[in-house]
This record gives structure tokens, sequence and C-alpha cells, in this order.
């Protein structure tokens, strides 16, 4: 993978405050990239400074192999879609989507042709005559973008682009920007806050918290391997049970987990890496099964069982949630369930059997 | 909710005490009798006419719009650059100084004029319609300025940096986007610098030159009884002109806050 964007222990403070620390991170042509992160983590700010809006206060961002100091926002080769579009009031659609366009000097039909095909490629055909105040959210975003890619930018940077939109909506454009980037080829930096969107359309997502990278992986690895109960809390949903390592030898890491006994696991489960100590476990809701009369524990002879009491339920038609309190553990732990049809749900302050594997717990030392 | 009785008449008087005098201008200014009194006695538009036969006050008229269309174009030019910095910008002791250069708008005007007029005569400048139009840019700026902020904090700041990051100089971005965003605003702030400057008298009574301004003229013109009745016709045409100038000048604010999809957050109408 060829890096596009090199970020070098980019730095950036606000007086006294501290936005950004040492942020090191390596974007491929072409990627999906995301960054995540809640509120006021800096990744914004770290968009902001390899869009040109702000100067890194130490570090270097480098863009296509070239050192961006000094180099303002209307000359680096990206090209950025705001959180509120902004999409000019007093322009038409077309007007807006070919204001880049301004000091290039092709003649004006191939401008125009230019401007039709951008907003072809949006599903716009036919808007460009349109005054730009009087579109829909959805109809903003998809102008923002043309005219953010008419361009043909290196990078194309989205500044939490979906917020405004309602869910439907924005499901639908997670869609769209996804089967977008594919088309386009071209690298597209994503900020958001939410998890399900970045999860959904990245290739790799950095998590940020509190202006450094928690955590740069695949969604998957993300999901399934979180380096910090930190990034595991922000990313779904994960039961935590504390737990006490007592030996690690080779490959394989022995611990003891509150209510549930000794486990031997596998030291990839602790990407964090292992020592000897106090830590804790966790388990994704799915990870953990309730089950019905006649069900054992699992093939492989690794899963276990535990019995507890079903402390609360959630319905959600395809899935239903249970809060479920394990014998001898003081707080229960949230299990998920596909609804299948002719499986009774169960039900508040019933007894169930609840089977767990090892093999799908992560360890946090 | 429902107010009383007492509310509505307090409502009635007070609407009575503020417009009862401006209604009888032009009662008097078509009133056949070089008298203001009632009874009326006849209807003339002789006191109209008689405007048109007076040089002295041509020479007014023409020193009160040359000052009015100066102070209202270096009030809106002023008021736009603190505006845009007051809005788009952080730097130190900004609150003090946006608050000095607020301050005339609550300072008497008096003691405004008596100053200036220290301050000029002391350095040794002539007082002429450049003394006057200095005063009154002094006061029209923080209307301007109050006008623009609003025009300034309607526009989303991303608009600027989108234009700017679509290859746009900051320059062109100012003239491509900025601009005819605010100009509705700039349009409402030339206007309204245009309406006080022109009524403006106190400033204007000291700060004046050897060639009086419109309001000093008809001061000066109320010495003699039988000129009141054409002063009135005069004073009927200012009310119409003034009305009709903040009327547009608050339909282009309005337009302006439309067209940006901003939220009225109140003007001077």
């Amino acid at each position: 993978m060829k890096p596009i964007i090199e970020l070098r222990d980019v730095e950036k403070y606000y007086g006294d405050f501290q936005a950004l620390s040492g942020i090191t991170a390596d974007i491929g042509e072409g990627e999906f990239f995301s960054l995540l992160g809640p509120s006021g983590c800096g990744k914004t700010t770290l968009l902001r400074c390899i869009a040109g809006f702000e100067d890194v206060s130490g570090g270097s961002v480098r863009i296509d192999g070239k050192d961006m100091e000094g180099v303002p926002a209307n000359k680096r080769p990206t090209n950025m879609v705001f959180q509120s579009y902004a999409i000019f009031p007093h322009l038409t659609v077309a007007e807006n989507v070919g204001f880049g366009l301004r000091r290039d000097s092709r003649p004006k039909p191939e401008k125009a042709a230019a401007v039709a095909e951008a907003l072809a490629m949006v599903g716009l055909t036919g808007f460009g005559e349109r005054a730009a105040h009087a579109l829909s959210g959805g109809q903003r975003q998809r102008v923002a973008l043309a005219r953010a890619l008419i361009l043909k930018p290196r990078v194309l940077l989205l500044d939490e682009p979906l917020s405004a939109l309602d869910k439907k909506l924005r499901e639908q454009m997670q869609g769209e920007l996804r089967r977008l980037q594919r088309q386009v080829g071209i690298t597209f930096i994503l900020v958001t806050h939410d998890q399900e969107e970045a999860l959904i359309m990245s290739d790799r997502i950095a998590v940020m918290f509190d202006g450094e990278i928690s955590q740069l992986a695949t969604p998957q690895q993300l999901y399934r391997r979180p380096v910090s109960r930190q990034v595991a809390d922000f990313i779904g949903v994960m039961n935590f049970l504390p737990a006490a390592v007592s030996a690690v030898n080779g490959g394989m890491v022995a611990c003891e987990v509150a209510g549930l006994g000794r486990v031997e696991i596998d030291a990839e489960q602790c990407p964090a890496g292992a020592k000897a100590g106090e830590g804790s476990v966790g388990f994704r809701p799915e990870t953990l099964t309730m089950l019905y009369e006649g069900e054992t524990a699992g093939e492989g002879g690794r899963g276990r069982v535990a019995e507890g009491t079903v402390a609360e339920v959630n319905y959600f038609g395809d899935m239903t949630y249970y809060d479920v309190r394990l014998d001898g553990i003081e707080q229960p732990l949230t299990i998920s369930m596909r609804n299948v049809v002719g499986r009774k749900v169960f039900e508040h302050g019933e007894r169930a059997q609840v089977a767990w594997d090892p093999g799908a717990l992560v360890l946090f030392c | 909710m429902r107010g009383g009785t007492g509310f509505r008449v307090y409502a009635i008087v007070y609407l009575v005490f503020l417009y009862a005098p401006i209604f009888l201008l032009p009662l008097f200014a078509f009133n056949d009798s070089t008298i203001i009194a009632f009874p009326l006695s006849g209807f003339t538009t002789n006191w109209f006419k008689e405007l048109a036969t007076i040089p002295a006050l041509h020479g007014a008229v023409q020193t009160s719009l040359i000052i009015a269309v100066t102070t209202s174009i270096l009030a809106t030019c002023l008021g736009t650059f603190a505006a845009r910095a007051a809005t788009r910008y952080d730097f130190p002791g900004k609150g003090p100084v946006m608050g000095f250069i607020m301050l005339p708008l609550v300072l008497p005007e008096i003691i405004v004029a008596v100053s200036l007029l220290v301050v000029l005569l002391g350095i040794g400048i002539q007082l002429s319609a450049w003394t006057v139009i200095l005063g009154h840019v002094l006061i029209c700026t923080p209307f301007a300025i109050a006008i623009l902020n609003s025009a300034f904090q309607s526009l989303d700041k991303s608009l600027e940096e989108a234009a700017y990051d679509l290859g746009e100089t900051r320059w062109s971005t100012f003239w491509l986007v900025t601009f005819p965003l605010i100009m509705p605003g700039i349009i409402s702030s030339l206007l309204i610098s245009f309406t006080i400057s022109l009524d403006e008298f106190i400033i204007a009574f000291f700060l004046t030159g050897t060639e009086p301004t419109l309001p000093v003229y008809i001061w000066s013109q109320l010495r003699f009884p039988t000129k009141l009745p054409s002063i009135m016709a005069l004073g009927t045409i200012l009310v119409a002109l003034s009305i009709t100038l903040l009327m547009i000048a608050e339909y282009f604010r309005r337009k302006g806050i439309r067209k940006t999809g901003g939220k009225d957050t109140g003007g001077f109408l």
C-alpha cells in the first residue's frame, strides 16, 4: 500500500491546550479511512490540519510525498465536504458544483460538461439550474460531494458529512458514499463520532481520544481486538469482568476471571500485550449465548456454561438484548440473541443457562 | 396573554404622544395660514412651492446630501472591517476595543460634539463639511457595525473556507462569496447611516463651517414666524423620506437573513 498521506508526530496547540499530540499514521492511496472519536477528541482538528485550514504546531503532514508545511488550503491537492455542506446560497446548483473550475482555463462547454458529469455521478442530473438554497438536506450533501470531487483531488476530506441527515437517509448515503469512493478511487478521509458508520464504511479506522490515536486498525480488528477498555467501550457494547493474570507462558495466558473461574487463552487475545497482575476481560454480547432446553455449550469442548437470572429484557424485533445476572457476579452481562421462529423469548426473572467461550474474550492488562 | 384595559389605554396614550406631533406636521404644511394653530383655514400647496424659491435652502440640502452620502460610505466601510474582525477573529483586547467603538451609541451627542470641536480647534483644523463628516462617521459606525455584525453572524464560516478550499484566494473569496451574501446588510447599513447623518443636528451645529446642513438651516429659520409653514412643508418631506429609507433598509436586512437561511435575531424595525 502506497501511502498518500504521511502524518509524523503531528501536534497542535491552541494556547496552552494541546488538541493533538504525536499523531503518526500513514493513509494509503485509494483507501476509505475514518477518524473516529467522541467530540473534542481532535479528529476534526486533524482533518483541518490535513486540509490546510490549521497550521500544525509540530511534526509534519506530507501529501503525495510533499511536505505541506506552509502550503495553504487553496494550494493543496485536497478538497473538503463540510459538516454544514457550505453550499453557496446565492448561486445555482451548477454554479456551486462548477465553483472550483473558475480558475480552470478550459473552454466553457468543457466545463459545463464536467459539471454535468459531476452532477450525474451524485444522481442530481437535471438539477443544475435550481437555486441552491431551495435544496433538501440530502441534495445539499450531494451537491457538496460533486463540488469537492470535480477538481479530482488526491484526497477527499469529509467532516461529519452525514450527521445532519435523518436515520434512513443517513444509512442510504453511507452506501452511496462507499460506492462513490470505489468508483472514483480517490482516498476518502471521514471524520465521524458514529462508530457504526465508521465500521460500515471504512477500510481502516483510527480511534482517537484526547488528541491521540488509541488504535488504528481495520473494522474487524477494532471490533474483535480492541487494545483498551476505552476503545472497546466506544466501539459497540462490551461486558467487562475483573480478572487476575497468573501466568504468561509463551503463547498462552492463564487468568482467573471473577465469577467464571480459571481460563487459559491465546496471547493473541491480549491486543495490548499480557503481563501478570490485575486486569479485566471483555465479552461482546453476541459471544454469549442463552441455552435453550436440550442444547449444549458448543463444539470443540471450548464452550463453558454458567447459570444466572434474567434481569432485563429488551426486545428489538430481530434481536433481543438480555441483561443476565450470573450467579456469583454482581454486575449483569448484556447478551444479544437473534430471534428465531419457534424459539421463545426469555422472561424477566427466569433462570437461564449461558454458554460462553474463552476463545472469544479479550484481555486488558 | 391578555392585558387589562389599563395597559391598552397606556399603549394608546403612548403612541398618541409619540406620533401626534409628526401627524401635525403635514396637517399644517397644507394649511392655508401663516399661523400654526387650530382651526385650519384651508388647503394649499403654496408652502411646498415656496421651498423651491429659497437658494439658501438648496445650498443646505446639497451640503447635507454630500455629508450624508460620504458618511454612509465611510461608516459602512469601517463597519464592515470591524464587524468582520469581531465575528471571525479572536484577538487580545477584542472586548474593550469593540466596546470603545460602540460607545458613541450611548454617549450624549452634545459631549461628542463639544469634545470634537475642542480637539479640532486645538489642532487648528478649519471647520467645514469634512469636520461634520468626521463627527457623523463617529456616531454612524456603531450602527453600521450592529447591522453588519448580524449579517456576518448569519454567514456560515465554512462558506468562506469552502471557496478557499476550492482554489480561490482570500481576496477573491471575499468578493465571490462574502460580499454577495452580506450585500443586504451593506445596503441596510448605507441607508441607516445616510438617514442618521441627514437629520443629525447637534454635531452638525457645532462642527459646521460656513455652509450649514439642512437641520441647522431649519433651526436658524425657526426665529422667523412667517417661515414656519414652509418649514412644516420641509419637515413633511423629510419625515416621508426617512420612513421610506428605513423601510427599504429593513427590507434588505430581512431579505439577507432569508437568503442565507439564518434566523431573524431582531433589527431596528
